[in-house]
């Protein structure tokens, strides 16, 4: 079983994802998930949005010089990302491309679960904050961004916007029980417990 | 004060609270499917862990496989790879698998409900977005990743939140030609594709309660089309019925036991919702979508709406939508030239919904240029259509009929669009690429409408065509 590991701050260079309801076939499309592992998705990240059929670059904003950058990237983006189906393969593309945690106006719930499982937070701010933030990035992308879990604070070139993360998810990736199998299995009388008063688990017959 | 299902089927299979604030859910019914399990089990080795209740997790194989033939290996071999891997995978945990073949392999969330696995007032999960389906019966039942699977193979359990729950009530009584699909195209329509984030949707009013089985899990299939996660439908006698005599409903004096159960886990009639919504079923008409998402739909008699009809926030995606579709705003969606039509899926391929396809298909032939696909949901389904010879008439009409699976809903399999092909579909995503093709575009419709456009060769009111050449029969 994996190690605890706490997550209270995530700094990395800023890649704004512009665009409200960005689906999760649009983050990988589905013929890359016939692989039985997760490796390699990080290369089909946004494949039809940034290349044609014929593997020219269309310029999207994670193949453009002045967002290019080393190290860990932290995602900005608008309104309900990560909608649609509930692959995981999703957020498993935008870790191996790089991404280590999201800054929004607001998630796709099983999108934002997934990216939990993962340990990457997916905070939420206002819509004039994103639209603050997003513009300070395009500006200027040459700086670290800050997702600060412990304040729920997110900190661009000076500036500071407050957001906010699911309950739960916070003392989730603070206490680094993101991770929830451990958790999960320490309770496995409870659950024998829990499962021995439900009646369809018998079959309804007489106890 | 009353209770609704949501808070029973929660109470019941609370575990424990945690200490972030979520529950530990104890899941009753856990599904899986060939693509999004290889991992959690790759995780399983790795991390030494064993299944804490094989009896409780059930295997099918629906994305991957070919629709055409049967035969192994299959030509695509990572489809193969998928395939080796989850029946090593079954055998290796313990798991009952529904092969191909064996009668009983299916399309996930057709098989549950046929089966009888699906109950009311079960918890649910699936690595899958339209687990909401099962929703239907009742169930409190939704989509999970790969991750939450390992842990649900581990445990049993999931660590979750509850969410809030809007009721939404469908009012009056829907016009001839009017479908279940059109009813969730409608709700989604109005309330948003985001409208649902952080809820559970439960449908209920005079056109929930007079729906079938069948008809109820179309319109919960597609809740996570609205942002919910789940949706559900109160159960009541049709659930019952329905579920009587399947393999794994429980059996004589213990079935009544189980109705008594059921019966008890449907909200009361003092619950609290967070939201209420009402909706008027007369003013749904044949719904259409016309973009990249499912909440831009619009009935099929009238206009592609105009920018400024949309919210600031949303005229940017709608911009999107007609550059990618090739529409063009307040121009009618009635008469755009279709490639291909697509009656399957999760959301519409079972026995009803190819019922009334083949109702429509009984009037024409498919339009030269159309290329049309029948796919049933599940080999119960192919069996009880072929019994009625639904198969015939559907290949006279120059459809072709399939073996069961996916498809062409989202294109894991040889089924796909090409190029910048228009399809009508009785699917669930109309999203960019979504069938395949990275440029192929998808309309979202019923399968009397698909059926209908697939011999028009172009989108057409299935109301006119039912009208007209069978008579004065009421459509």
């Amino acid at each position: 079983m994996s190690q605890l590991i706490r997550i209270t701050q995530v700094k990395g260079r800023p890649i704004p994802l512009r665009g409200n309801d960005i689906d999760t076939d649009r983050i990988i499309p589905a013929r890359f998930m016939k692989a039985v592992t997760f490796d390699g998705l990080g290369q089909h990240v946004f494949v039809d949005a940034r290349f044609d059929a014929e593997g020219r670059s269309l310029g999207h904003v994670m193949d453009d010089p002045r967002f290019e950058a080393k190290g860990p990237r932290i995602a900005v983006v608008n309104k309900n990302f990560g909608c649609g189906s509930s692959r995981e393969h999703a957020p498993q593309a935008l870790l191996r491309w790089g991404i280590k945690a999201l800054v929004g106006e607001s998630f796709a719930d099983i999108f934002c679960g997934n990216c939990l499982t993962l340990g990457m937070p997916c905070v939420s701010a206002g819509e004039a904050d994103v639209s603050a933030l997003m513009a300070a990035v395009e500006e200027d992308p040459a700086h670290d961004l800050t997702v600060d879990v412990e304040t729920l604070t997110v900190t661009y070139r000076g500036a500071t916007y407050p957001v906010s993360l699911p309950a739960g998810a916070r003392s989730q990736l603070l206490g680094g029980t993101w991770d929830a199998t451990r958790i999960l299995l320490q309770a496995e009388e409870q659950v024998r417990q829990t499962a021995a008063r439900l009646p369809y688990l018998r079959r309804f017959a007489p106890e | 004060m009353g209770k609704s299902l949501l808070e029973k089927v929660w109470a019941a299979h609370t575990v424990r609270e945690l200490p972030s604030g979520q529950t530990q859910l104890f899941i009753g019914l856990h599904l899986i499917h060939e693509v999004t399990s290889p991992q959690a089990f790759q995780m399983m080795r790795e991390q030494g862990l064993k299944i804490l209740f094989p009896e409780r997790t059930f295997a099918t194989v629906d994305h991957i496989i070919p629709t055409d033939t049967r035969r192994r290996p299959y030509a695509d071999e990572e489809a193969e790879g998928m395939m080796s891997a989850i029946e090593r995978n079954c055998r290796e945990f313990g798991i009952r698998f529904f092969d191909a073949g064996s009668g009983e392999q299916g399309i996930v969330h057709v098989l549950g409900p046929e089966l009888g696995l699906t109950q009311p007032g079960m918890t649910i999960a699936c690595g899958d977005s339209h687990t909401s389906t099962h929703g239907a019966f009742g169930a409190v039942a939704f989509g999970i990743g790969t991750s939450q699977l390992r842990d649900l193979l581990a445990s049993q359990c999931l660590a979750i939140l509850r969410p809030k729950l809007r009721r939404i009530n469908v009012d009056g009584a829907l016009g001839p030609g009017v479908y279940a699909k059109d009813v969730i195209l409608h709700i989604i329509r109005r309330l948003g594709v985001k409208g649902g984030v952080g809820y559970a949707y439960e449908y209920g009013g005079p056109v929930l309660e007079r729906m079938s089985m069948e008809a109820r899990m179309t319109v919960c299939n597609m809740s996570v089309e609205g942002g919910a996660r789940l949706g559900y439908v109160n159960p009541d006698a049709a659930t019952f019925e329905f579920l009587r005599g399947r393999p794994f409903a429980p059996v004589a004096e213990d079935f009544e036991a189980a109705v008594t159960w059921w019966r008890s886990m449907a909200s009361d009639a003092g619950a609290s919702y967070d939201d209420i919504v009402r909706l008027d079923g007369a003013g749904i008409a044949p719904t259409v979508t016309w973009g990249i998402n499912p909440g831009q739909a619009i009935g099929v008699d009238e206009k592609i709406p105009a920018p400024e009809t949309f919210a600031p926030d949303e005229r940017e995606v709608a911009q999107d939508a007609y550059a990618y579709m090739g529409l063009k705003p307040n121009t009618p969606i009635r008469g755009t030239r279709i490639d291909v039509a697509f009656v399957g899926s999760c959301t519409n391929g079972r026995l009803s919904d190819l019922q009334e396809a083949a109702r429509v298909a009984r009037l024409g032939h498919v339009a030269p240029h159309v290329k049309a696909l029948v796919v049933p949901g599940s080999e119960a389904v192919a069996r009880a259509a072929e019994a009625e010879g639904l198969d015939q008439i559907f290949r006279q009409a120059g459809f072709e009929w399939r073996l069961p699976g996916c498809s062409m809903c989202l294109a894991m399999n040889p089924d796909k669009l090409v190029g910048r092909q228009v399809c009508a579909s009785t699917s669930n995503r109309n999203f960019k690429g979504r069938q395949g093709s990275p440029a192929g575009r998808t309309l979202l419709m019923s399968p009397a409408m698909v059926a209908a456009a697939a011999i028009e060769g172009a989108v057409v009111d299935v109301r006119e065509m039912l009208g007209k050449k069978e008579g004065s029969r009421d459509p």
